[in-house]
């Protein structure tokens, strides 16, 4: 789970990485707070993607009038799509030099991977592309950690200030201890940088493993700061994997491979799929009840697709929520099912008992797409 | 022959008191499966439908000449249990247990290779089956049947498709393998590929990937370099949203690798045959052998 900047250095903040002071401020009301911090400052606009600094969304105010005025300009801007909603104000930093530094899992290698370069600030995949070996990387064995001696080589061969070699490598510790103990996926800092007041991270991106939910009591309290669209959120909250695509073929299907499949298929027989849904595994009936709920909140669904096969999931479960959710009722669109594997027979012996107008069965995924495009048109 | 488990492997089964790896477990074995012990501390001596409980791994061993575990306890304590097995000395470890927080998967993995001689498969992986010999994992069997082509994917499911289609078409499995689609799953293609490169009794090889990380270019390389045998592939996942990338660092460590087109273009450099729907999986395997 991404996070938010602000939501990062919070978790800066508990593992005792210097940033700069800040403040933060969700509605406009709030902005008195900021005296506490001394001008200039920065306001950084608390949006998930690149390029807010360019569209406007990061700006310098010197005095309380001027941030006013640039808290009022870009609070409720609109960067790519994004509403901004929450500001973060910090102190501006008198930067002397940016350096980049991530920590990220090397999934071929099986290791973790630190990358380090002096040419921070500015575009690292850019670096990475055109000087490759401005780009320091140090592969750590998950089991051993990241040790002294492979810190400071690295600090010397990305020719980072010198000067400052104490303070980098505690800082950068401290960075792996974020990421290792914190149970995070990825710690990007870009730039780290030495200010007039030292060592510093000044901006974060930070994504959690929510696998390690159970670990950390602060990852639910960050997940419900994090806004999710509308549809979305009923899915979550029925426990279903559910994403929002832009065809009109409405997918319900088992297990992540077999739902991607279903969309190419779909996809081959000149359909696109409205959504991406998988019910996981072990499925009992409310789960598919609650899947079909999901689509009928969706205008742009025409026919519905849901394609199981069964391993740990049970076709006559499937059959039975399919009914409940189903039966009686006038449909909306047409539903294709297509169900195998487990308990399949007992599956359709159900559908065959409820029959209903607008539900039609085939044998295999291949047809079942071919008749669910169709029937949408 | 077959690969990693056969008629005579001896599964000891970590989770047997829980829900799902009682009810597995027993289903395996009443498909012929041997399971010959169970584990839960505290609980040793005690039986579930006569297979014995043992306090350790260590002492299921020492029992019942267990060579293989299938592990099905919690996230929690996922990684401790998959290491007991480890440092008691089973051959092969069957993770089946899903959302194993990834830094406990790294380091159970790099513990593994470093200190042990043991074969980890998964975590959050199907298991695996040698059809008409062992069933270790949560396949449904009854989709199975004896024969010489090796399958292996990272999906559960798709993988199922791929074994009924070979089955519907009287083509019979070796053994067939899910490798789990988390961020460190322990065996990957290319250690099984190897394996049924060695297997006499494997002909033809069906691979099953998706989109995301490089584990099917990587794949593609060792199948040009080092496998003789046919192999079909499908790559599920082409016209999929692209999945976010992890921040900067992600998109330099991964290039321009994870794309289902780089993938499907990468097997078929490498001489597999690449099939763009899985229903199709079947017939080819039927064109080459």
């Amino acid at each position: 789970m991404d996070l938010f900047e602000y939501q990062g250095k919070s978790l800066y903040q508990k593992f005792d990485i210097s940033h700069p002071n800040s403040s933060l401020v969700k509605d406009l009301t709030e902005l008195q707070k900021v005296s506490e911090l001394s001008y200039p400052v920065v306001v950084k606009a608390q949006v998930q993607v690149g390029g807010r600094g360019k569209a406007g969304g990061i700006k310098v105010a010197n005095n309380e009038e001027e941030l006013e005025k640039i808290a009022n300009e870009i609070h409720g801007m609109d960067i790519k799509g994004h509403k901004v909603e929450v500001l973060l104000i910090e102190e501006a930093s008198e930067i002397l030099e940016e350096y980049y530094i991530s920590f990220t899992l090397d999934r071929s290698e099986k290791q973790y991977l630190m990358m380090l370069s002096s040419k921070g600030g500015m575009d690292i995949e850019q670096v990475a592309k055109d000087n490759p070996s401005d780009l320091i990387k140090l592969h750590i064995s998950p089991s051993e950690g990241l040790n002294e001696k492979d810190l400071n080589d690295s600090i010397i061969q990305a020719n980072l200030n010198q000067k400052y070699k104490t303070e980098l490598a505690e800082i950068i510790l401290k960075l792996y201890k974020l990421f290792q103990e914190g149970d995070c996926d990825l710690v990007e800092v870009n730039p780290l940088a030495i200010t007039s007041e030292g060592v510093m991270a000044l901006d974060s991106k930070v994504a959690l493993d929510m696998n390690a939910k159970f670990k950390h009591e602060n990852f639910q309290l960050l997940e419900d700061e994090i806004p999710i669209p509308g549809e979305e959120k009923f899915a979550k909250e029925k426990g279903l994997n559910f994403i929002k695509l832009d065809g009109s073929v409405g997918i319900i299907g088992n297990g992540a491979g077999l739902v991607m499949s279903t969309l190419d298929v779909v996809a081959e027989h000149g359909g696109s799929a409205s959504n991406f849904l998988d019910i996981g595994g072990g499925a009992k009936s409310e789960t598919v009840s609650a899947a079909l709920e999901v689509l009928e909140t969706d205008p742009n669904v025409k026919s519905v697709l849901i394609n199981i096969f069964g391993g740990i999931t049970r076709c006559d479960l499937v059959a039975e929520g399919i009914v409940e959710a189903t039966n009686g009722k006038d449909l909306k669109w047409p539903i294709v099912i297509r169900l195998d594997g487990t308990n399949s027979t007992e599956g359709l012996e159900i559908l065959k008992n409820n029959p209903n107008d607008n539900i039609f069965i085939s044998e295999n995924m291949d047809e079942a797409a071919k008749l669910a495009v169709e029937s949408g048109n | 022959m077959s690969i990693l488990i056969d008629e005579n492997t001896k599964v000891v089964v970590q989770g047997l008191t829980g829900r799902e790896g009682q009810f597995h477990a027993l289903r395996n074995r009443d498909y012929g499966t041997k399971i010959v012990a169970g584990t839960r501390p505290g609980k040793g001596g005690e039986n579930i439908e006569s297979i014995p409980i043992f306090n350790t791994v260590e002492e299921a061993i020492e029992g019942t000449g267990a060579n293989v575990a299938m592990t099905f306890v919690p996230p929690a304590f996922a990684k401790d249990a998959v290491l007991e097995s480890a440092y008691a000395g089973c051959e092969l470890i069957v993770c089946i247990t899903e959302g194993i927080p990834a830094k406990d998967e790294a380091e159970m993995y790099d513990i593994i290779k470093k200190q042990t001689k043991s074969k980890l498969l998964g975590p959050n992986c199907p298991g695996l089956i040698s059809p008409g010999k062992s069933n270790v994992g949560i396949m449904p069997h009854e989709i199975t049947k004896q024969g010489n082509v090796g399958v292996v994917s990272r999906s559960g499911t798709l993988t199922y498709e791929a074994v009924h289609q070979l089955t519907q078409l009287d083509i019979g499995q070796s053994t067939c393998i899910g490798i789990g689609g988390d961020p460190v799953p322990g065996m990957s293609f290319i250690d099984v590929l190897e394996e049924y490169e060695k297997d006499e009794e494997t002909s033809a090889i069906v691979m099953i990937g998706e989109i995301g990380g490089s584990a099917e270019e990587e794949a593609a390389e060792f199948i040009k370099n080092t496998i003789s045998k046919p192999v079909v592939s499908y790559i599920a996942g082409v016209t999929a949203p692209p999945g976010k990338k992890m921040g900067h660092a992600g998109a330099i460590v991964s290039g321009n690798k994870g794309t289902a087109v780089a993938k499907m273009a990468a097997l078929e450099e490498a001489g597999a045959v690449v099939v763009s729907n899985p229903t199709k999986i079947g017939e080819a395997i039927k064109e080459v052998i």
